[in-house]
């Protein structure tokens, strides 16, 4: 019966899309559909977490065609974690956006992009099938090429084209992997490919896997391949941002631990995903404490987040994928949650830059408290979600003596709070810089829509940390599964 | 056969990536669809290409469809991206009437700053307004 609900996200998400198209000079409608559609996906995808939280695999074979032929779709448990939060996140940016006083550029055209993207990102997570996760990351990203470039400025114009052709240079790449993989195995389904890759030579093996990270790692933003992230996220609305930065890296992280744990797994990688992560963390918290505009610190501070993901994977124990699962989890939802409060920073002052902000708190003491909240959690300061996640990956790594990426995890962190403390510093104590700006803020009321959200957001956030015992149980349950993908391969292969 | 195909595409990665590194964007777009035309045949030479192609009833030994039909839905894919890039290339065209790529503004006064770092706090804010001014 559950496997009937499987396809429903992509299904459901494209055909509001097409609806919504049609109703182009209707907005109200228009947002109806989208927030209708997301809310009963919502409900969809908690069924499905329900279903597969014994760690069983949903597996669904589209059109009645078995596997390696047919196109089949897959659900275990990480991928229904990643799915429920991921349809959470998405449902509050669109009420975010929805809540904005002045509507979004070409409003028209933005609720079916987003119902677009909405499906690409369900269809990554669920698809079982390497070409299929081809087409879905092209869905997810066509459709953030639109978002990015919404208001057609010059700012957007230019920064979008770096955007596009990294992407679209990725997705060439990703191309030349799966003909190569192809080559190799004669199968692109990712149980099938499982299998088989066992008995490629470990050379090819090993080349193929490090052409799925090149790929994978440009999508997720891991060092040395990050670069177009804090150059063109921070240019795109607040609310476009905060989805990309919640949602569009971390299946990119999703696809390296897919393809890592399911098909390239070995000690081999190990110490070389442990030296990425490391990378990864320092140069992105560096990158952000030279940065003095709020969003550009924030994009920096995404790349560095994802060196803890890769952390945790490239332990290749299963206390480091519970801490990566776990710690996907509460990054999706803190990350979205410090976009949208930067923001409605941007919406009371007018501007992002550290120099012309100040004594913000004076006008807008909830937002400052909002940033708290979340930029402690995001930092990792007890007793907060980000905290947990950060304990669980540096035991993980203490377990296996990974003691120097242990340290540069915990140097970062501070350098995190650090960063934190500057945004802090800049834009709410002290004394305005800027009458300008001080003046918008104090004459201008923020949207009670949008407050109201990201407080929802905000509280969600801390119920992770105070349900963190049930939600890490499931994360182990979930790494548990890609430890031993012995069960998605009976689902996949049945 | 095979050979020339492999040729083929390993001429036509060689000269995406040469396009793809100028500063222009009208080459960037081209480089981009002659590599993806590199992939796209990477994929055919996976499934024994130079057979003959899957259709009717006819017996004896086929090319592999699926590669094929991998290649196909690619193509699809990188038309309607191209196109959009297009867009984009026209679009910036329009507002710089140039047709290169530019310098990103943030990065310049950022590198401006960095430049004359070990100075005094005042000579710095000088900076930072050279830096605004260079924005």
């Amino acid at each position: 019966m559950t496997d009937i609900l499987v396809p429903l996200p992509i299904v459901l998400s494209l055909g509001a899309a097409a609806l919504s198209l049609g109703l182009g000079r209707r907005p109200r409608v228009q947002r109806a559909l989208g927030l209708a559609t997301l809310a009963v996906l919502l409900g969809v995808s908690i069924a499905l977490l329900v279903a597969v939280a014994d760690g069983s695999v949903i597996a669904t074979r589209i059109g009645g065609w078995g596997a390696p032929i047919g196109i089949v779709l897959a659900l275990d448990l990480m991928a229904a974690l990643m799915l429920t939060v991921s349809l959470v996140v998405l449902l509050i940016v669109l009420v975010f956006t929805i809540g904005a006083p002045r509507p979004i550029d070409q409003a028209r055209f933005f609720y079916p992009v987003y119902m677009v993207l909405a499906a690409g990102v369900a269809a990554c997570f669920l698809t079982a099938d390497l070409f299929n996760l081809y087409v879905a990351f092209e869905v997810a990203l066509t459709a953030s090429y639109v978002l990015i470039a919404v208001g057609r400025s010059r700012e957007q114009v230019r920064h979008g084209i770096t955007y596009v052709v990294i992407s679209l240079l990725a997705s060439t790449l990703f191309i030349s992997a799966i003909a190569l993989t192809y080559a190799a195995t004669g199968t692109v389904n990712l149980a099938d490919l499982a299998v088989k890759l066992r008995e490629v030579e470990p050379g090819l093996r090993m080349a193929l896997g490090s052409l799925f990270l090149v790929v994978f790692g440009i999508k997720a933003a891991i060092f040395p391949l990050f670069f177009w992230l804090p150059d063109s996220y921070p240019i795109a609305p607040a609310p476009v941002t905060a989805i990309f930065a919640g949602l569009l890296t971390k299946i990119g992280v999703y696809a390296i631990i897919r393809s890592q744990s399911l098909l390239f797994a070995g000690p081999d990688t190990s110490g070389f995903l442990l030296t990425v992560a490391g990378l990864t963390m320092l140069v992105g918290v560096l990158g952000a404490i030279a940065q003095d505009d709020v969003m550009r610190i924030l994009s920096f501070h995404i790349v560095s987040q994802i060196g803890y993901l890769i952390f945790g994977l490239g332990l290749l124990t299963l206390a480091g994928l519970s801490a990566t699962v776990f710690s996907a989890i509460h990054h999706i939802l803190i990350t979205t949650t410090l976009f949208l409060v930067g923001g409605l920073i941007e919406l009371a002052t007018g501007t992002g830059a550290l120099r012309h902000l100040g004594g913000l708190i004076r006008t807008k003491p909830a937002l400052a408290v909002l940033f708290m909240i979340t930029a402690l959690s995001f930092a990792g300061v007890p007793p907060f979600s980000g905290f947990l996640a950060k304990l669980a990956v540096i035991q993980a790594g203490l377990e296996v003596g990974a003691n120097l990426t242990v340290g540069v995890g915990l140097l970062v962190s501070i350098l995190t709070v650090f960063s934190m403390m500057k945004i802090w510093g800049g834009v709410f104590w002290g004394d305005p810089e800027d009458s300008e700006a001080h003046d918008r803020a104090r004459s201008r009321r923020l949207p009670p829509v949008m407050i109201g959200v990201t407080t929802v957001a905000v509280v969600l956030g801390l119920g992770i940390a105070v349900a963190a015992g049930p939600i890490y149980d499931l994360s182990e349950r979930a790494a548990a599964n890609l430890v031993d993908p012995t069960q998605y391969l009976a689902a996949v292969l049945q | 056969m095979i050979l020339s195909l492999v040729v083929t595409v390993m001429v036509l990665y060689g000269v995406g990536t040469y396009l793809l590194l100028q500063r222009h964007l009208t080459r960037v777009v081209i480089g981009l669809s002659v590599i993806t035309h590199a992939a796209n045949l990477l994929l055919l030479l996976g499934g024994n290409p130079g057979r003959a192609p899957l259709a009717g009833s006819g017996t004896g030994v086929v090319a592999d469809p699926l590669p094929q039909a991998l290649a196909l839905t690619a193509i699809v894919i990188t038309f309607g991206v191209s196109a959009l890039l297009l867009a984009f290339a026209y679009r910036s065209w329009q507002i710089t009437s140039s047709d290169e790529v530019e310098d990103d503004v943030e990065d310049r006064r950022i590198a401006a700053l960095a430049a004359v770092s070990g100075l005094t706090d005042e000579e710095v804010m000088d900076a930072e307004d050279i830096g605004e001014a260079a924005g």
